[in-house]
């Protein structure tokens, strides 16, 4: 590491040469980082958060705390830097070269043999890791994660539509009840002894290895009740499919209030536990992304954009118009249904309360708080809205007045939203791909 | 025959309510080709607006302090809250939508959905959860029509509503501001060019819409007398379905469509159990908005997008 010879003394210098230090540090470092304060602070924060009178352990960093007790403000303060900054930043710099290294794959034969996917796979299990270890300090945390990645799902299915299509649906939440209760159907009638269902169908054993099929067949099924909008609704442009999507969920909440074995307004519970453990969601979520990721980027995701921008001049150009559009609904659909079983399964109990306007209101706040056509848009999105909803719970009722001022203070600031239109770039994924690109572009030697 | 009959009044009522607050969605929609998705809460203010003049002038009238009688606090009631209304109105304008106004429509959406989630959470918080008893302003009386009871309340109800839509046709038609807005819904860009202050006008369209939503506050306040913080929520939402169903930026059609919706879902719960109201209702919107796109009055370039 180079250190320029005319660095400022004092603390303007110190600044800087941190800076430095860290400038080229390649991402699974911060993730070793980011490791290291998760375990720093299961091994001291409960003693630590004791000590400085903060109670139980603060669940997000004490941000919430702040809203509760501002006068603990500095003890909050030197919790966060014991516990989370020192461990994160030493254990990066710790690491930075050895991972540097490890990044760029050089010298090291086998590391080379290693498929890009096999990079992204470890990058992943990594990431999977330090969620774990933080979701294991409390439940509230573990929730409030395994709702996050239901939240992820909802908020890119609906870019999906909302962005690369260029439509305004609003009927995620009624998406999210069809599936929700098609999967706990299913689950309570497979596994569970249930009054309405009868005793269980197969061993309860098997359960967790049914529920990602009760998931897709729950996807399915909410896509073919999506038909029902998306045949009608494609003869036109512009706002048809807000309205239609609308009628179709006060249709949807209307029926299952009236179906009374399912419990109508009074909910519907007893759903086997096969999502209590923070994996099977973040599986569900990371296939989610990675396929729409890839749907987005494949012909048929650039042929949505193309019937967003300009439709007839897309149809001259042999884009099956009609066709592009329903994929595009139906996988709309499809995800909001999964993510809606999931939501089923992780909560326990679904009532068609639940799906409401605000839900759609809600996910469509994270959906242009991250902003449209972009992945990572949609996910940081989701992480922010989520994170600001959680901080500000102590609030209570006004934090309903805070979210929508902060929203609208954005949109002002950034009508497309944070990421609209442009992607977050993520080296930790890029890197081995771009080694790789740097091999075939060698001249073929061997 | 007579339950028919019956049910008719009914059926006219909730129209009214309907196309009273469907106009104002429609209004701004054919000048701003966006949906103004806090209109449903203004009605809920505009209804708690309504209660607070009520309350006082009642309280100032039955004292002694002013020499009213009931029909007069009514009349007054209905304008202070028709007129207090359309500063909500424009207030929302200013926060949610002029400085959006050349963003994508999607995100003006999403402002003007947030500005409702601020009032309803405002009203919650301020008011209190708990239901609002809105005072009775007028004695009820029964009417006997041939076979068919029908309240005075619900004969206001309708004839004031009728009496609006009039005035808000007529004001429409002929005064220059009436004029200005049709040009704005026949071409908003060039509008400007032939001296027409823009920002006027469309403040103006919300505060119209917002004091036809003051006065449908106060006359379902008189009929159904509990008001609570998800009004805007449940009624709101459904004269909007109703603003679409009669044609988008079609005032003929709000009014259409209001009155429509009001029949459908009044017939339904008649002739059905009321719970099958909503489902049976949205089936039969979703199967008109099949064969008839546009809705009712809507024409084709009215759904031409401004991204």
């Amino acid at each position: 590491m180079q250190r320029s010879s005319e660095t400022p003394s004092g603390l303007k210098g110190w600044f800087q040469r941190w800076r430095e230090a860290y400038r080229d540090v390649p991402i699974s470092a911060w993730l070793v980082g980011m490791l290291a304060a998760v375990l720093a602070e299961a091994l001291v924060g409960y003693d630590l958060a004791y000590l400085l009178g903060l109670g139980n352990l603060p669940s997000f960093f004490g941000l919430s705390l702040i809203f509760k007790r501002w006068q603990l403000i500095p003890n909050i303060l030197v919790f966060v830097v014991v516990v989370y900054v020192i461990p994160a930043l030493g254990a990066t710099y710790l690491v930075r070269k050895f991972m540097a290294r490890f990044g760029r794959m050089r010298g090291v034969a086998w590391l080379q043999r290693i498929p890009s996917w096999g990079y992204i796979l470890f990058n992943l299990a990594f990431v999977y890791v330090i969620l774990h270890f933080w979701a294991a300090a409390s439940d509230y945390r573990l929730l409030v994660l395994r709702l996050l990645g239901v939240n992820i799902i909802l908020t890119l299915s609906l870019n999906l539509v909302n962005g690369w299509m260029g439509e305004f649906s609003v009927s995620v939440a009624g998406f999210m009840a069809v599936g929700a209760y098609v999967a706990s159907i299913l689950m309570v009638w497979g596994f569970v002894d249930d009054d309405v269902f009868g005793a269980a169908v197969f061993p309860e054993a098997w359960a967790p290895f049914a529920f990602p099929v009760a998931l897709i067949i729950a996807g399915a099924v909410t896509a073919i009740t999506a038909l029902a909008v998306a045949i009608p609704s494609f003869r036109t442009r512009g706002d048809y499919l807000a309205i239609i999507t609308l009628a179709y969920m006060f249709i949807v909440k209307s029926a299952i209030e009236n179906i009374d074995f399912l419990g109508g307004a009074r909910g519907f519970m007893g759903q086997p536990n096969v999502a209590d453990s923070l994996l099977v969601v973040f599986i569900w979520t990371v296939l989610a992304v990675w396929i729409m990721h890839n749907y987005v980027t494949s012909t048929l995701g650039k042929a949505t954009s193309a019937v967003r921008d300009n439709e007839p001049a897309a149809e001259m150009m042999t884009v099956n118009t009609r066709k592009v559009k329903m994929v595009a609904f139906l996988t709309h659909a499809f995800w909001s249904g999964v993510a809606g079983g999931l939501y089923a399964h992780i909560v326990g109990y679904i009532n068609p309360g639940n799906f409401g306007l605000v839900k759609s209101a809600e996910i469509l706040g994270m959906l242009y708080l991250g902003g449209l056509n972009s992945v990572t848009g949609s996910i940081l999105g989701t992480v922010l809205f989520t994170m600001l909803s959680e901080i500000l719970r102590p609030l209570q009722l006004i934090k309903w007045m805070v979210i929508p001022v902060i929203l609208i203070l954005v949109m002002i600031k950034r009508p497309r939203g944070l990421l609209g239109f442009q992607e977050l770039r993520l080296p930790f994924l890029e890197r081995r791909a771009q080694a790789e690109e740097e091999v075939s572009h060698a001249p073929a030697g061997d | 025959m007579s339950q028919v009959a019956q049910q008719l009044f009914n059926a006219l009522q909730w129209g009214s309510f309907y196309a009273l607050i469907a106009l104002g969605y429609s209004m701004v929609y054919s000048i701003l080709m966006l949906f103004n998705f806090a209109h449903g809460d203004v009605f809920m203010v505009a209804s708690y607006i309504g209660y607070f003049v009520a309350t006082v002038l009642l309280g100032l009238a039955l004292g002694g302090t002013l020499p009213f009688s009931g029909v007069v606090v009514f009349v007054l009631t209905l304008l202070l809250t028709m007129f207090l209304a359309s500063f909500i109105g424009i207030a929302v304008e200013r926060v949610a939508y002029r400085p959006l106004r050349d963003a994508p429509r999607a995100s003006a959406a999403i402002t003007g959905l947030m500005v409702g989630i601020f009032l309803e959470t405002l009203v919650l918080w301020r008011l209190g959860a708990s239901r609002r008893n809105f005072p009775s302003l007028i004695e009820v009386s029964t009417f006997q029509i041939g076979p068919v009871q029908v309240t005075n309340l619900k004969l206001l109800t309708i004839v004031l509503a009728v009496v609006l839509m009039v005035l808000l046709h007529l004001f429409i038609q002929k005064t220059k501001v009436g004029m200005a807005m049709r040009a704005m819904s026949y071409d908003y860009a060039v509008i400007p060019l032939m001296g027409v202050p823009l920002d006027l006008i469309i403040a103006f369209t919300f505060a119209l819409g917002s004091a036809l939503a003051g006065a449908a506050g106060v006359l379902f306040g008189m009929a159904y007398p509990v008001l609570d913080p998800y009004l805007g929520v449940l009624i709101g939402w459904k004269a909007f379905v109703a603003a679409i169903l009669g044609g988008r930026g079609s005032i003929l059609g709000a009014v259409a469509g209001g009155f429509l919706l009001g029949f459908i879902e009044i017939l339904v719960a008649a002739a059905l159990t009321s719970t099958m109201r909503d489902l049976v209702a949205y089936s039969i919107v979703l199967l008109i908005l099949t064969f008839r796109p546009y809705g009712l009055f809507g024409e084709e370039h009215s759904v031409r997008l401004r991204l």
